[in-house]
């Protein structure tokens, strides 16, 4: 089968630095592929080539068969879920509005809006009813963080892509969401790319995991393979884990 | 107080605020599209800034006399008036323009356009809504000092609160003086107020 995405000799950099160097990666349609590495790793630049946020230098990254570059950028990201550390959200608009943006630039009807709304709305752990019409700041960043991923879902993209989604947010708030998230995705035949730079979290929620290290592919590998790695940056993000009191 | 001075102060009022929305309008107008633009092309960012930026240190009074001699939109009255109030008004509302849409949380506009927004999508839906507040501060600023400087106005036969002071300075009345500057604060005060309350109302979502 076709890849559902497929980074294919990729390089990219800024300002003469070099950010991600001949980097190639697929991603099979309906798995939960985790970018890990620290920051700086490329792993963010990854991800935003996706969606053409940005173009490669050299290369390309193909989604769905075909090349960034040839996708109208407009059409290719109402197709492709997006979420980001600290939501995101616009603060001018309720989290109904929030959650309707894409449906509603896509034209979708006022009734199918509402309905699909409030669907997400309480299939985030959100009742509907109590959060609707409540702005932003009203939620805390937990909550905050479940409007962003019910608006990534709302056209029914059959593509996610999430940076870091969980990164900023307390310990506890996070565990609770990474398990939500598995519990959605048992649901659900998506295809999501990932990226973290924790290494617990990445092989929590992987099916594989692509390690980069200073803008080089490292190791992908299932998270029982990460596990058993001796060596390279694999065995750093490892120790790293070790050295912590277990959980 | 005498009825005709009371009657002279109303009229005169009345043009002054006349000249100042006149001045104001046609400078947002300007302003904030070229604030908006100005977000878009970064290159020419600095040139227009710098431009308004000298405008604005220009003397007042030089600037209506700069323009006196001037074919279409200098010479005596009215218009003269207009074009330098104008000049006046664009540095803030044109700086709080660009300030206010660059000053947007980089993480709200990349979910802006990570979701699929056109350029005009995003400046209408987005930046201009969480602007607002800050580009009224930039109108409201422009309208305190326009009426102060549109009393210099009088100057050039642009009429308005400032033909009080003239006179009052020719006779020696500080009277006639006060005739000009005592309603040409309260307009001011009035205008930082009643804008600044359209500001926070805007603040609100």
């Amino acid at each position: 089968m076709e890849p559902a995405i497929a980074f294919r000799d990729v390089s990219y950099g800024i300002r003469g630095k070099e950010v991600l160097r001949h980097f190639d990666l697929e991603v099979a349609a309906g798995e939960t592929l985790v970018l890990l590495g620290r920051s700086g790793s490329g792993k963010t630049t990854a991800l935003k080539m996706v969606n053409a946020l940005l173009t490669p230098i050299s290369g390309d990254v193909y989604v769905e068969g075909k090349p960034t570059r040839e996708w109208d950028p407009i059409l290719l990201r109402r197709r492709i879920g997006y979420v980001i550390q600290e939501a995101g959200l616009f603060p001018h608009y309720t989290v109904a509005r929030n959650v309707a943006v894409v449906p509603q630039l896509l034209g979708w009807e006022r009734d199918r809006i509402d309905a699909r709304v409030d669907d997400l709305l309480s299939r985030v752990g959100l009742p509907p009813e109590e959060f609707r019409s409540r702005y932003p700041r009203e939620l805390s960043g937990g909550q905050r963080q479940r409007v962003g991923v019910a608006r990534a879902l709302a056209a029914e993209p059959s593509l996610l892509l999430m940076d870091e989604p969980f990164g900023a947010l307390d310990p506890v708030t996070r565990r609770d969401l990474q398990l939500e998230f598995l519990a959605l995705r048992s649901t659900w035949t998506k295809t999501s790319l990932f990226v973290t730079h924790d290494v617990r979290e990445a092989l929590a929620l992987a099916t594989r995991i692509a390690l980069l290290h200073g803008g080089r592919l490292e190791i992908v590998a299932t998270p029982r393979e990460f596990l058993a790695e001796k060596s390279g940056e694999a065995r750093i993000f490892l120790a790293a884990l070790e050295d912590l009191p277990e959980a | 107080m005498p009825a005709t001075l009371a009657h002279e102060i109303a009229e005169l009022t009345g043009e002054h605020i006349v000249l100042v929305a006149v001045a104001l309008s046609i400078a947002s107008l300007i302003g904030i599209p070229t604030g908006i633009s100005l977000t878009r092309k970064e290159a020419w960012r600095g040139a227009v800034l710098g431009i308004t930026n000298v405008v604005q240190t220009i003397p007042s009074l030089a600037l209506f006399g700069f323009l006196i001699p001037l074919p279409f939109i200098g010479g005596i009255g009215k218009r003269t008036a207009v074009v330098a109030l104008v000049l006046y008004a664009l540095l803030p509302i044109l700086r709080n323009t660009l300030t206010g849409i660059l000053g947007v949380d980089p993480a709200v506009v990349e979910s802006a356009v990570a979701m699929g927004m056109t350029d005009r999508q995003r400046l209408f839906r987005v930046e201009l809504p969480l602007a607002a507040p800050t580009i009224l501060a930039g109108v409201r600023i422009a309208a305190v000092t326009t009426i102060g400087t549109a009393t210099i106005a009088a100057a050039v036969g642009g009429g308005g609160l400032g033909v009080f002071i003239f006179r009052g300075l020719a006779s020696v009345d500080s009277s006639e003086i006060l005739a000009g500057a005592v309603p040409a604060a309260l307009l001011a005060l009035a205008a930082d107020g009643g804008l600044g309350w359209i500001e926070r109302r805007f603040a609100r979502p």
